[in-house]
């Protein structure tokens, strides 16, 4: 490990190796990334998987769309000797209540407004899109072509190597400790293994965020929450697009590699680093799917896990500077969406970190808006 | 790399040769966890009853010392179960409560 870098970032994640890639690649290359276990081991490799761009605020669904245009040909863009398993086979969210139906509906408008083919559909159409649907219920639907799903272990992986031949330096079981500040600046980061001087300090750390930022001296108002996940064994083609029910707290999709990738949102998980899977979560996500996408019941469960989403009040990231402590810079908060944005939120935190004008106006979302009371409110999170 | 490598299954549900093990592990993939996330392996219907010995073995073989190394984590349920058995379960013991 070097004793001194320009900039060091903390956190081995999608997030954290897309920043370091795209410094790298403006010539920024003197970058050591510290990553505790190994590189995918945190939130990013416990993900869904999913890439969705069916946003209800406008600097999500910025950053989702031009994700999105950088996941399309991120493979021969990085370079990678593997395969991101991009598939766009589409996203369809579904409506039960009228107020529901209503925030369809407004999102939808919003979202063409911003270039995003995206349509809504009767439950008739909705059937037509997923022929297995139960629509007992269903008041009407959106879907979306181009949203899909990615390999989160492949991007985190096609992004290390890309950085590493671009001289990153990547330090895997390797536990931040403490940020040195002298007064207003940062001048080094400490970790298990030794100190390394930076006067520039990336906190990238997922589910961890705070922890991290308080050791800066900085309080930000993140908080790990956990949500569970199965995985089924491989099966034939069977379901092209992502389900995805608000009404329900639930999604569902095929990966390409012939697995079923579910999950279930607990809207009375406590805050807390728990990431431990219940019998409860594998209960109640069963009976949920098997009535909404009946023909899953003939498929087997082989493995269910959890993961922290890092949440913040408005379920938007908090990106970019803070005015109280020069050097220190962060992409946090992504309330269970970071391996989606992870492409364009590297691009706009390298612009931020080297001082250039951004390709989206980051300071919206900056720490300062919960003080200034202008919160995006995302409406649309499982 | 032997050619008879090619010819040796060390994941069965993810199809994996012991040539495509240690190609990974020549790549830098140095651990059972990494070795499982990028390669899928031991992720199959087995949850890598099979595979886990072979792949620290052969880690172990690389001169990597995997006594200081985490095992994985085993994760439910411990064997593949459909959806539709647990939710007919699931079911059955509310309908009793």
């Amino acid at each position: 490990m070097r004793k001194s870098a320009e900039v060091v970032i903390i956190g081995g994640g999608v997030i954290g190796t897309a920043i370091a890639y795209n410094l790298a690649r403006q010539g920024c290359t003197d970058i050591v990334v510290l990553e505790k276990e190994y590189l995918a081991s945190g939130s990013t490799g416990r993900c869904g998987a999913g890439v969705r761009q069916q946003w209800g605020t406008e600097m999500n669904l910025r950053m989702s769309i031009a994700s999105v245009k950088m996941f399309e040909t991120m493979n021969e863009d990085l370079d990678y000797d593997g395969d991101i398993e991009f598939k766009q086979g589409g996203y369809l969210l579904l409506a039960y209540t009228e107020a529901g139906w209503r925030q369809f509906n407004e999102n939808v408008a919003l979202q063409k407004s911003f270039g995003l083919d995206v349509r809504l559909c009767t439950p008739a159409e909705a059937r037509q899109i997923v022929p297995h649907l139960n629509t007992e219920g269903l008041i009407g639907a959106t879907f979306n072509q181009t949203d899909g799903h990615c390999n989160p272990f492949h991007v985190t992986d096609a992004y290390a190597k890309a950085a590493k031949r671009l001289g990153v330096e990547i330090c895997t079981y390797t536990e931040v400790t403490g940020i040195r500040r002298d007064k207003n600046r940062v001048v080094g980061v400490e970790t298990n293994k030794g100190f390394i001087a930076t006067e520039k300090v990336v906190n990238a750390a997922g589910g961890y965020s705070s922890v991290i930022a308080e050791m800066a001296g900085i309080t930000i108002p993140t908080y790990p929450e956990r949500h569970q996940i199965l995985v089924t064994e491989p099966v034939a083609p069977l379901q092209n697009p992502m389900v995805m029910s608000f009404h329900h707290h639930i999604y569902c999709q095929q990966t390409p590699h012939g697995s079923f990738i579910m999950g279930l949102g607990d809207p009375t998980e406590q805050p807390g680093f728990n990431t431990r899977a219940t019998w409860q979560f594998l209960e109640e996500m069963s009976q949920k799917i098997t009535w909404l996408l009946p023909p899953l019941k003939g498929i087997r469960v082989v493995r269910q896990w959890a993961g922290l989403y890092n949440m913040t009040p408005d379920r938007t990231p908090i990106l970019g500077s803070v005015p109280e402590l020069l050097g220190y810079q962060m992409a946090v908060g992504f309330s269970g969406h970071g391996f989606m944005l992870a492409p364009m939120t590297g691009l706009l935190l390298s612009q931020s970190i080297l001082g250039l004008p951004t390709s989206l106006p980051i300071e919206k979302m900056d720490l300062g808006r919960f003080e200034r009371g202008e919160l995006f409110n995302e409406p649309s999170v499982v | 790399m032997h050619d008879r490598d090619q010819d040796i299954i060390v994941c069965r549900c993810e199809d994996l040769t012991l040539a495509d093990i240690r190609a990974l592990i020549q790549k830098g993939y140095r651990t059972l966890d990494e070795i499982r996330r990028i390669s899928r392996c031991g992720m199959g219907p087995c949850q890598g009853r099979t595979c886990r010995a072979l792949v620290q073995r052969e880690l172990q073989a690389s001169g990597i010392n995997i006594k200081d190394q985490v095992p994985g984590v085993f994760r439910p349920p411990t064997k593949p179960v459909t959806l539709g058995s647990i939710a007919e379960g699931a079911g059955r013991r509310s309908d009793h409560a």
